[in-house]
């Protein structure tokens, strides 16, 4: 098994007494709300932190991108993966970038451009992060969500022959259009860096990612942990349809990750923080998560009659815990709970995200490195040299 | 007896619904992004003086969402197939909101298509420094909200119960109201260099208490269409032909003997 810490950087000196009389923390709320004195300096605790990662052996440390938000500070998370690229030099610490939202470009082509310098930069240690933004950046960016998917699937397209295919050549798509795709540098990995899915869990992304051609590995974000064990299933179940067995290589699971001396501490240590995420930093209404087109008609039904979806609802440590949204506790109980997902999924992918909403720096200092020093090594040999359990066991 | 006739057609491959009224001169009727939900009262005024055509827009209603409707170009160009199709000479179009900018975007297309114009609070101009109300944004209280300016109409349009059939129909009008005017919100940057274009005789309704297209995006229309006659109404929002539907259905009659010889 192998461990990405994840990082989203929030602005997490927010006043938000001031910010929840806003609608969202995203794109309505007031950008004087940021303080850049503040913000200059977390952005040197985040990255000092993701680098105390990769230096306890996590083997990798993710950066990703998100837009007018209180909720993560990266909207060009490219800037940071170099930082991190050259605080990492010479070690084989990968740098995941997951991912670029692919839809909100209207040039996909510096995608391609930004990931081969970073691969170049890094000797070859970039994995290509892909996904289709919050539903809120459809309002951030002006892309018409109406054609996200087509977006999604002709920039990724387009990308990868830029990779792969010889230059120049001409691209001619309903989207994008170039006379000249040439990408100056080349990408260090053959054929191109490893390409990331990051999802929460749509039917057709699953189908789509596990194809033969790309077996993607698939990192379910955010969700229960019986809907991640569900989708890592109807992965391996997609695969077995199209005549392979996936690998837990391609299982992946991003959760937040809290670890301290005892469950209790942990627990208290966690609790405002990780509500301040579910319930502050990550909140949208309805129609900021969910705009027309960024999911099928037949699912927007399903949601709206389930009145599901958990950016839209408010949740207590006590649902959190649950709902297994969030893994938490002592390392022997984080341990336990990392070997039981791997034992019912055979996910080899393990993003844990080391700091989340308002956690302050020593607290996400001391779980990134309990977790490095008592969870990673108990558990990092989770099914090596084994065959992934088949979903209809 | 029904208050209407309702009927499919197909045209572009794609399955149209449409409801016909009354007797007279045709007056062809593009709704807006609501869509047609229930057959208004100003339908049924209307349908004393003209053969009323209610088309649902493609993507709306009961209508098929084909292919071909990736921006508001196309439903324009649909509009003129929809008029050649249905053998309408020179008819009187009258639009509202979404549907008044589609009936601006053909007629920019084919001047001489229409006989004459009566756009009520049509989308599809901007105004520099006043921004428009943002529909995807607001929740659907305030979306409701905002569309009146007699708040009691808003109450009741909440309190109504809404049937499955009608919460699905809201959510496709929704998807294709977004494939339209998500992006520029709301306008076509294009379009008001082309205006100048539309030959027929012009009449826009505006609700002084607009809050989604504030009033001054009348003055706009006007700027462009400076020999269009501009009808205000007082205490009014959005919804002109549902919130004072005699004032409206006046307007179109008077507007429409001007053609008489």
């Amino acid at each position: 098994m192998k461990f990405y810490a994840f990082h989203l950087m929030p602005y997490r000196h927010l006043d938000m007494a001031e910010a929840n009389k806003y609608r969202s923390y995203w794109s309505v709320l007031p950008n004087r709300l940021y303080d850049p004195a503040k913000g200059a300096d977390l952005y040197q605790e985040y990255i000092d932190q993701l680098v105390l990662a990769a230096k306890l052996g996590y083997d990798g440390v993710c950066v990703n991108e998100h837009h007018q938000t209180a909720y993560g500070l990266m909207p060009a998370p490219n800037l940071i993966a170099s930082i991190l690229i050259d605080r990492t030099r010479g070690m084989a610490t990968k740098i995941p970038i997951i991912g670029r939202a692919l839809p909100l470009l209207n040039n996909p082509l510096t995608v391609a451009e930004e990931y081969a310098m970073l691969d170049n930069l890094s000797h070859g240690r970039v994995v290509a992060g892909f996904v289709r933004g919050i539903g809120c950046e459809y309002h951030a960016s002006g892309t018409n969500p109406i054609y996200s998917h087509e977006r999604f699937h002709e920039a990724h397209d387009l990308i990868i022959r830029a990779w792969t295919e010889p230059g120049p050549f001409e691209y001619e798509g309903e989207h994008y259009n170039f006379r000249y795709v040439n990408t100056w540098p080349r990408t260090v990995q053959r054929p191109h860096p490893p390409v990331w899915i990051p999802s929460q869990g749509s039917a057709e992304t699953i189908d789509w990612a596990s194809a033969p051609e790309r077996k993607y590995p698939f990192i379910i974000t955010f969700s229960p942990i019986d809907s991640v064990i569900r989708f890592h299933d109807l992965y391996k179940q997609a695969a077995r349809q199209q005549g392979y067995e996936a690998k837990g290589e391609q299982l992946g699971w991003a959760v937040p990750v809290y670890v301290a001396e005892t469950d209790e501490i942990a627990i208290r240590e966690a609790t405002p923080h990780i509500e301040a995420l579910f319930n502050n930093y990550l909140y949208m209404p309805l129609e900021m998560v969910l705009p027309p087109g960024y999911t099928s008609i037949k699912s927007m039904k399903a949601i709206i009659a389930n009145k599901k979806g958990m950016t839209t609802t408010k949740q207590t440590m006590k649902d959190i815990l649950e709902k297994g949204t969030f893994v938490v506790g002592s390392p022997a109980t984080v341990r336990a709970k990392i070997e039981e997902a791997h034992a019912r999924s055979g996910l080899k992918v393990m993003v844990p995200m080391v700091q989340f909403g308002t956690l302050p720096d020593a607290m996400t200092r001391k779980s990134i490195e309990l977790f490095a020093k008592e969870v990673m090594p108990k558990v990092r040999g989770l099914g090596e040299g084994a065959a992934v359990k088949s979903a209809a066991e | 007896m029904p208050a209407y006739t309702s009927e499919h057609i197909t045209l572009l491959g794609a399955r149209i619904h449409l409801r016909r009224a009354g007797k007279g001169p045709p007056l062809l009727f593009l709704h807006g992004a609501g869509g047609v939900n229930v057959w208004f009262p100003v339908f049924e005024k209307l349908a004393q003086s003209f053969e009323l055509i209610v088309p649902d827009h493609p993507g709306f209603g009961d209508s098929d969402t084909p292919p071909w409707l990736r921006n508001i170009g196309d439903a324009a160009y649909y509009y003129l197939e929809l008029i050649e199709a249905l053998k309408l000479a020179k008819p009187h179009v009258m639009g509202t909101s979404l549907g008044g900018w589609m009936a601006a975007e053909a007629a920019v297309r084919d001047s001489g298509a229409f006989g004459r114009l009566t756009l009520v609070a049509p989308a599809g101009l901007r105004v520099v420094g006043v921004p428009s109300g943002d529909p995807f944004l607001w929740s659907h209280e305030e979306h409701v909200r905002a569309l009146y300016h007699d708040q009691a109409i808003a109450e009741r349009a909440l309190a109504a119960p809404v049937p499955p059939e009608l919460a699905d129909i809201q959510i496709k009008n929704r998807f294709a109201f977004a494939r339209l005017a998500w992006q520029p919100r709301l306008f076509n940057p294009d379009l008001e260099r082309w205006l100048h274009r539309i030959k027929a005789p012009v009449q826009i309704i505006w609700g002084n208490d607009d809050k989604l297209l504030p009033v001054a995006y009348a003055q706009a229309w006007m700027k462009q269409l400076p020999k269009a006659r501009l009808l205000p109404i007082a205490n009014c929002g959005h919804l002109p032909h549902v919130e004072r539907p005699d004032e409206v259905v006046n307007a179109v009659n008077s507007f429409a003997r001007e053609a008489q010889p």
